[in-house]
């Protein structure tokens, strides 16, 4: 049997049944198409997550008050940050004792309520050092970020979301007056968007100067975190070391395991998560995988269907000459057909899929090549494991009783 | 050409049971012959004729097709023979629903992979031979009268030049006008083109266009004799 009688026999006997062939399709598309949609979910996650941590800047420690293990029972843990014990004095000795430092900025957190002339947002709002710009690679977009000579000024730069939020989208607030709590203060820049959503984006919220933040906002003297730019990636163990020796020595610690601290390391976070989102992703992948067995399950159930009503038709082709494997690839070529007509739609589905849930769930999606590839090799193998039964079967068919079924 | 040497086929029923529908059937048949073979219902003719187009195995004996023992070749072997030297006709026609005449008629050229483009032309070919109006040609299998799907029958039959046309009452399931003429287009085969034709029938009349008469009954060669 020569190549295009295959395929002719294929697709004519695929269309002499429309209406089975196409639901047997369908079952491939929707599990093809859930495969590639959930895996850009995933991988959309990721690449949101992993986006939002490398825009706090590179090679980066961050000191954070609190225990880093849960201290040996005494006291209730608490929030991140919320703890008191990271003071200016702490920063300024790590500035003046540790080496292979570039750069180090405290930061004072709180969420505050704020408006602007009729409009109004519930924000972060950050206070910080002017180093604290370069560390994080933040510019301005409007305006201009803080001078030193603003350290206590009732100044604020506004993120692009934050300055959307509060005065309209693309518009220049430089000069106007809002109001953090019942305190007034003035725009003096706008940072530039720094892509990412959700927890950790750096487009929403507002930058006041530490020093005034701590005075209206915090009341005290402690601060939330502060960030350590290390001078090169290989010294970063070195530098997070020599970090908390010195705070263990100033908090007056023996026992690392108590300490009132802890030091984040970029690096390990990106690959803790990246490892979890990936997980997250395979999880979804396999969930979609479900509905693509259904669908193979649902062409060996055709294909088998379509052996025995082609009993008759199977002896007379043996009669006519057809050899076993004459038999066994026509049924073959069509689930294979089957499948690779549904893994075409699906792929194209799971895309559209995938633009509708970044659209509507406001979430980011990513299909990547690999998805597609893996979805067509699945389809594909989905095509040749479910078809090879009933066209074996079909091959075996003794003639003589083929001829003879009714 | 064709030599059956005691030739048996058994059915198996239940364990150690065993109904035995041919047995030592012997004879010769030689290039270009017109041979009939009667016997009444259930003596084993369909039997016969399955061994003889290479579909169905004797249980003993030895058949030989061109001094070629058949059934000690492989599947795929057996399969070529009924591909090149075997065509069959049978009573309840077998062409494939919804094709047209010319599909169901090239069918087993892709068998043994004649080039496309000589299709049409062997397909023609044997349309004509069997007298089918060339209007009907494109027309579905199940659009036609009986005696017109018979007659594409022979032609899908003939369509590869098979030295041995077997045909299983062919007449079977015609009206004995339409019956006259399926007859005479073997006749003409068998002049015209030197096949050789080897029909089953129960019937006599039918029969009696053969130019060799074989009689079996109960399985067993009862009359082997020309007609005048
Ligand atoms: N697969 C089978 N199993 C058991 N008995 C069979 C089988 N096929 C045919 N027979 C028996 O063999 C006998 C001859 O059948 P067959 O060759 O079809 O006769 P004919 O064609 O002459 O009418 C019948 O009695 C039939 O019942
Ligand atoms: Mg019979």
């Amino acid at each position: 049997m020569l190549f295009t009688d295959l395929l002719d026999e294929t697709k004519f006997s695929l269309s002499a049944n429309k209406s089975r062939s196409f639901l047997t399709i369908l079952g491939i598309v929707i599990g093809i198409g859930s495969v590639i949609a959930m895996i850009s979910v995933g991988q959309g996650a990721t690449s949101n997550i992993t986006s939002n941590i490398e825009s706090l800047g590179t090679n980066l420690l961050v000191v954070m008050p609190g225990s880093q293990r849960g201290g040996g029972g005494n006291a209730v843990r608490g929030g991140m940050g919320s703890a008191t014990t990271l003071t200016l004095e702490d920063e300024a000795a790590i500035k003046s004792a540790v080496s292979g430092i570039n750069n180090i900025a405290a930061t004072v957190s709180s969420r505050k309520q704020v408006t602007a002339k009729g409009t109004n947002t519930n924000t972060s709002i950050t206070g910080v050092e002017t180093s604290y710009f370069p560390i994080k690679t933040v510019e301005a977009q409007l305006g201009s970020l803080f001078t030193a000579s603003q350290t206590n000024s009732r100044v604020v730069v506004l993120g692009p979301t934050t300055r959307d939020d509060l005065f309209g989208v693309d518009a220049n607030p430089i000069g106007q007056k809002i109001k953090i709590g019942s305190q007034e203060f003035t725009v003096v820049g706008v940072t530039k968007a720094k892509g990412g959503t959700g927890m950790g984006s750096s487009d929403d919220l507002i930058y006041v100067p530490l020093a005034v933040a701590q005075q209206y906002f915090t009341g005290n003297k402690a601060v939330s975190n502060i960030s350590i730019e290390v001078a090169s990636a290989d010294q970063m163990a070195l530098v997070q070391q020599t970090v908390t020796d010195l705070l263990l020595q100033r908090h007056k610690i023996t026992d690392a395991a108590s300490a009132d601290f802890s030091i984040m390391n970029q690096a390990d976070m990106l690959s803790t998560i990246s490892s979890v989102s990936a997980t997250m992703t395979w999880l979804l992948g396999a969930i979609a995988g479900i509905s693509l067995l259904v669908g193979g399950i649902g062409i060996m159930n055709m294909m088998l269907t379509t052996v025995t009503e082609r009993t008759r038709e199977i002896g007379l082709r043996k009669s006519l000459g057809a050899k076993n494997h004459d038999i066994s690839s026509q049924f073959l070529a069509e689930s294979i057909a089957l499948t690779f007509i549904g893994g075409i739609i699906g792929i194209i589905f799971g895309y559209l899929a995938s633009l509708i849930i970044s659209r509507l769930g406001s979430m980011t999606t990513v299909v990547s090549i690999n998805s597609v590839f893996l979805a067509v090799g699945i389809s594909a193998l989905i095509g040749v494991v479910f078809g090879y039964y009933p066209a074996r079967r079909a091959a075996k068919l003794n003639p003589i009783d083929a001829l003879r079924y009714q | 050409m064709i030599e059956c040497n005691n030739i048996k086929r058994a059915y198996k029923i239940g364990d150690d049971e065993e109904i035995v529908v041919l047995d030592h059937v012997n004879f010769k048949i030689n290039k270009g012959e017109f041979v009939a073979i009667i016997g009444p219902s259930g003596s084993g003719k369909s039997t016969l004729m399955n061994i003889l187009g290479a579909l169905d195995r004797p249980t003993a004996g030895q058949y030989l097709l061109d001094d070629k023992d058949v059934f000690t070749l492989s599947d795929d072997a057996i399969a070529e023979i009924r591909s090149n030297k075997i065509g069959f006709v049978f009573q309840s026609f077998n062409l494939l629903p919804r094709s047209t005449v010319l599909r169901n008629v090239m069918l087993p050229l892709i068998y043994n992979k004649v080039p496309k483009n000589l299709r049409l032309a062997l397909a023609t070919k044997a349309l004509h031979d069997v007298g089918l109006e060339e209007e009907r040609w494109s027309h579905l299998s199940n659009q036609l009268s009986g005696g017109q799907m018979q007659r594409v029958a022979i032609a899908r039959a003939l369509v590869n030049n098979p030295e041995i046309i077997l045909a299983d009452e062919p007449t079977g399931n015609l009206d004995s006008k339409t019956g006259e003429i399926v007859l005479e287009t073997f006749r003409k085969l068998n002049e015209n083109s030197g096949h050789t034709i080897i029909l089953i029938t129960h019937d006599h009349g039918v029969a009696s266009h053969a130019d060799r008469v074989i009689e079996i009954k109960d399985g067993l060669i009862i009359s082997d004799k020309k007609n005048n």
